[in-house]
């Protein structure tokens, strides 16, 4: 019916010579149930349509826990729509399979952009995304001077040996549940995203990036084993909740004293800022040998192969490049803007204003995740293992039997066209 | 089975065939074309062509292999000994991984292993999460149903009495299995976590303080147990009202004839109820035993097949494989795999409760 | 055990009400805590997971967290939608199964027996191992409609509705039911002219309360509270999207787990409504037919 009748319309404007005829993008868009990032969207939609007379962008929000396996069925049957967010690690994934088009934006329009925030697969740029994410140790002042330990700083984070002993202090002292959060509650890409920055500081890292072929070594090698004894004695030593973290409590831990400290994401910023004001921390990363990183690489914009409009997919996505809906988005959803001219104007990231040491930690330490079609994979399997190995599974085999999956996992795909 | 009335197959196949007809489509038809799947090397998503492989996915999941370790001894030929006396012994890895004289065992890992003597047995499977599920559905299977079966008719018979108010109790009975179990594994997750679960309140308020909070969910020993429960609490209402439907079949002249012979109430079960339940068990054992093979959105919502694996089973397995690692071959060969175990075991069923006449 | 002294009955039968009171306390305490949980702030919600507060409804009670679900999502078109695809597919069902097992039942034909055997195969398939080949297969089958004839059934009530009307299950569940029934009745409705189709309109389906109520609930159960994988894969519009895919709209990064309650209250409601009305068709049948024993 949709054909026939939308035919019909041209037809009938083609003969009346009226210029009605705006062409329909359908956008897929991950923030279902989340009304404030709805309304940023949908306002930035409603300028862009109102702004020009050839396009007309429709968004279609799914719920985000699912959204990825929306798209891949989608793009199994072929229906996707002409413009996708996707999450920035699983890009190279989706070009590579075929659902997405190269964008053509100007290379100048991205030149200020947070390097984490333009996807780039096979030479080509697939996605712009308008912010990232950073994730950072969050803390009270207080907590730290009570048990005598150093606030570090950028230049200098906590090395393995402090953070430690701060664990331990905090631990003896008994006065929480758990000196450190995790949030192993989190399955899925938070356990990547958010730990193997702590792996690739050891030395080690999920695949070894010269050339996408193999985990081994990388991820078996003495420093990935340092690294994955380490994370075995957190849980160990009671020092994080396991595994079988309640998630309610994950949420709420920090603010109700269980625990003293959170590793958490700017996302989850604003509430710990609207408990604890000017005694909150946002400390980086420690330095386990190899300097501190954090994980990069956010949702972000594209379009699908089978779009028939990519020129007006990517007008869409230049509109919304714009540095207000930047700062918009931000406001609202506590995100690190894409641009230094955007965190400028923000709420949050501006000068001064109270996390602007994430914008910092997204331009110092930022380390995109392994920029390859197996990452969808080889997180899966990167993830069974720091959870295997969380819940007292041995060392060297969980992380042996990780690099055999990986591995035969990148042989079944032809090596992902590296 | 009594003969048919009378051969007629205009009308038997004008009637039988809508249903059958969209059974083979949307189920038959998708599983030959599973099965097909499991014979490729297709990847859910992938620009690479298809290839034939053959019954390779197959040997890949089932295959096992064993290794013989001897300690590990010191130059003067003497057993080496850790910190609490036990012997030490060279590393599975060694022998598994790219090592020449054992061709055979590369990229296996360890199952399990016992000792022998000095030495030790490791029996190793190639793919250590596929033969974990298998064991844990079974296990699961060969609990629950009875267990759930016979809970079941113990509800049936509680609540099949004439007293007042006895609907009342019955719909509550019945009431978890109205609720989706993706709901009820989200409330028992409240209800087994470790931190401030109410289970671990409960059991603390009732031995005053004694009973020791278990994480439940959280160690290997329990999950398992505890997905075990919850699964019986949420369904066995379902199969509570199919006791009670064959129980209110039974004729009440029969209770009444065993009344007046004086028998006891074990007899009276023995020799009315229980053959007057006859077909409503074999109903019964066999929707139980299909379920429980089935069994995934538990897992799902509540361990996602952790910890240690010790929650891991068939059908999650062919999901995280086929859709979560993109890898649909062997998500199919697992779900041939688990139709051809569920056949047998139907079929060995069917033999057993047979009409014996 | 023969002479009943008063007394002792009623000890009996306080007993036997506090028997079936503990049960009643096991199977419905994780259900209060849903409810009572719905009207909490989620602070105090979490709080009160540790003691029996979480059973009570005590402390800041509130509707706030229902006005906060509706405010996040659609929940009144979820569940229309909802029951929408199970009012068709459990009716046809029940039409089309007891028709399938009235056929492999009573009549004699011609691969009877081999179909049947198909048909019991397909019962032990879970539905999620073979999720990805009936998409591609949806994906593909034509449909005639007013604008004649298209290709694909996804993003449609129809694709969450066809490929679920018919199962093994239900049509195992006739053929039990049918294999009990008196067969003199029929063969004197028989010997009388009547059509096969009248005996199984006129003769069995009236006699068939019972199994119709069972196969009705469990068919609904499924239908209502099981359709997730499915629509998450085959629908893409807010339009369709059934109840137990809009749950994930409250799986946010911070979860608001008042409003998780409140939403799994709501969506609950109807199917347990479903239930009580028909439990007593259900018991009221069982009473009227009285054809075995």
């Amino acid at each position: 019916m949709k054909l026939t009748i939308s035919g019909a319309i041209v037809a009938y404007a083609a003969v009346s010579g009226a210029a009605l005829a705006q062409t329909e993008l359908a956008l897929w868009y991950h923030g279902a149930g989340n009304e404030e990032e709805a309304a940023v969207l949908n306002g930035a939609i409603e300028d862009f349509n109102n702004a020009q007379g050839d396009w007309t962008v429709v968004v279609e929000s799914f719920p985000q826990i699912a959204y990825n396996d929306s798209v891949v069925a989608a793009a199994l049957a072929g229906n996707l729509p002409d413009i996708l967010d996707i999450d920035g690690p699983v890009m190279p994934n989706w070009a590579w399979s075929g659902y997405l088009q190269p964008l053509q934006v100007d290379e100048t329009l991205v030149s200020n952009f947070l390097p984490s925030t333009v996807g780039r697969w096979d030479g080509e740029i697939y996605s712009v995304g308008l912010w990232d994410a950073a994730v950072a140790i969050m803390t009270r002042q207080s907590t730290l001077d009570k048990y005598g330990i150093r606030v570090p700083t950028l230049e200098e984070p906590w090395s393995l040996e402090e953070f430690n002993a701060a664990l331990e202090t905090i631990k003896a002292s008994g006065d929480f549940d758990y000196p450190l959060d995790l949030g192993t509650a989190w399955t899925g890409e938070w356990y990547p995203y958010a730990f193997s920055p702590f792996l690739q500081s050891f030395g080690g890292d999920i695949v070894n990036r010269d050339d996408y072929q193999s985990a081994d070594g990388v991820l078996n090698g003495d420093a990935a084993i340092a690294f994955g004894e380490w994370w075995q004695s957190l849980f160990a030593n009671d020092y994080a909740p396991g595994t079988s973290q309640d998630p309610a409590v994950r949420d709420t831990g920090l603010i109700d004293g269980k625990y003293a400290m959170s590793w958490n994401g700017n996302w989850a910023a604003t509430p710990v800022l609207d408990a604890f004001g000017d005694d909150t921390l946002f400390l980086p990363a420690p330095d386990f040998g190899n300097g501190s990183t954090i994980g990069a690489g956010s949702w972000q914009f594209g379009i699908s192969a089978t779009s028939a409009h990519p020129d007006g997919a990517a007008a869409f996505i230049e509109h919304l490049m714009q540095d207000k809906y930047t700062a918009a988005f931000s406001d609202t959803l506590g995100l690190v803007p894409a641009t230094p001219t955007a965190a400028a104007q923000s709420k949050y990231y501006a000068e001064g204003a109270p996390m602007e040491v994430f914008y910092g930690l997204s331009e110092a330490q930022a380390l995109v995740r392994p920029v390859t079609p197996g990452y969808v994979v080889a997180a899966k399997v990167f993830e069974k293992a720091l959870s295997d190995i969380a819940n007292g599974g041995d060392v060297i085999d969980t992380l042996d039997a990780a690099v055999d999956e990986i591995d035969a996992d990148i042989a079944k795909n032809g090596g992902y066209g590296h | 089975m009594a003969s048919k009335l009378t051969q007629s197959n205009s009308a038997g196949w004008a009637f039988a065939l809508p249903g059958f007809g969209l059974i083979a489509l949307f189920i038959v038809v998708p599983f030959f074309f599973a099965f097909g799947l499991s014979l490729t090397n297709q990847r859910l998503v992938s620009p690479n062509p298809t290839e034939f492989v053959g019954l390779a996915n197959y040997k890949n999941l089932l295959g096992v292999g064993m290794i013989t370790l001897e300690p590990e001894r010191n130059d003067a030929g003497e057993i080496l000994r850790g910190q609490d006396g036990e012997i030490q012994y060279p590393r599975v890895r060694n022998y598994t991984r790219k090592n020449p004289d054992y061709p055979h065992l590369d990229g296996m890992r360890e199952w399990f292993r016992w000792s022998s003597g000095d030495n030790a047995k490791v029996v190793l499977a190639k793919d250590v999460v596929f033969v974990k599920a298998l064991k844990n559905t079974l296990t699961f299977v060969v609990i629950v149903a009875p267990l759930q079966a016979s809970l079941a008719l113990l509800l049936a018979l509680l609540i099949n009495q004439k007293l007042r108010g006895i609907n009342v109790f019955r719909t509550i009975y019945f009431m978890p299995v109205v609720i989706s179990i993706v709901v009820v594994s989200l409330l028992w997750r409240f209800i087994y976590s470790g931190d401030n679960g109410l289970l671990n309140n409960i059991l603390g308020a009732l031995t005053f303080g004694l009973f020791e909070p278990v994480d439940w969910l959280g160690q290997p020993s329990t999950a398992l147990g505890a997905i075990i429960a919850m699964s019986i609490w949420q369904a066995v209402g379902f199969h509570m009202v199919i006791w009670l439907s064959g129980l209110q079949t039974i004729s009440p002249v029969l209770y009444e004839a065993a009344r007046i012979e004086g028998s006891s109430a074990w007899q009276t079960f023995k020799y009315v109820t229980w053959p007057g339940l006859r077909n409503t068990a074999v109903l019964i054992l066999i929707v139980i035993t299909m379920q429980a093979f089935a069994i995934f959105a538990q897992i799902d919502v509540m361990t996602s097949g952790g910890p240690l694996d010790s929650t891991q089973t068939l059908v999650f397995q062919a999901v995280e494989r086929g859709y979560g690692k993109q890898d649909i071959s062997g998500g199919s060969v697992i779900s041939v795999i688990l139709f051809l175990i569920v056949l047998s075991i139907s079929l060995i069923q069917r033999w057993l409760t047979r009409e014996k006449n | 055990m023969a002479a009943i002294d008063p007394s002792n009955r009623g000890l009996r039968l306080v007993t036997r009400y506090l028997v079936l009171g503990l049960v009643a306390l096991v199977f419905i305490f994780p259900v209060v805590f849903m409810i009572v949980s719905s009207l909490k702030p989620d602070q105090q919600l979490l709080t009160d997971t540790g003691s029996l507060r979480a059973f009570l409804p005590v402390g800041d009670i509130s509707l706030d967290n229902y006005f906060a679900a509706f405010e996040r999502a659609p929940i009144g078109k979820f569940v229309f939608n909802s029951v929408l695809v199970t009012v068709i597919t459990v009716s046809l069902s029940l039409f089309l199964c007891s028709l399938a097992a009235f056929s492999f039942t009573y009549l004699e034909w011609f691969g009877r027996a081999a179909l049947l055997s198909v048909i019991l195969a397909t019962l032990i398939i879970p539905f999620e191992t073979i999720a990805i080949p009936l998409l591609l297969l949806v994906s593909k089958l034509p449909w005639i409609g007013v604008e004649g004839v298209t290709y694909g059934w996804l993003d449609s009530y129809r694709v969450q509705i066809i490929p679920w009307i018919a199962d093994a299950l239900t049509v195992f569940l006739f053929v039990q039911y049918f294999k009990d029934l008196p067969r003199e009745l029929i063969e004197a409705a028989r010997v009388e002219g009547a059509t096969w189709w009248q005996i199984y309109y006129r003769v069995v389906m009236p006699l068939s309360g019972p199994v119709i109520a069972t196969g009705a609930i469990l068919k609904t159960l499924k239908m209502y509270n099981e359709q997730y994988i499915w629509p998450l894969i085959s629908v893409q519009s807010e339009t369709y999207r059934p109840v137990m895919v809009g749950l994930q709209y409250f799986f946010q990064l911070q979860i608001a787990w008042g409003e998780v309650m409140a939403y799994l209250t709501m969506i609950t409601v109807p199917v347990l409504a479903f239930y009580l009305v028909l439990q007593r068709a259900f018991i009221a049948s069982i009473a009227s037919t009285g054809v075995k024993g």
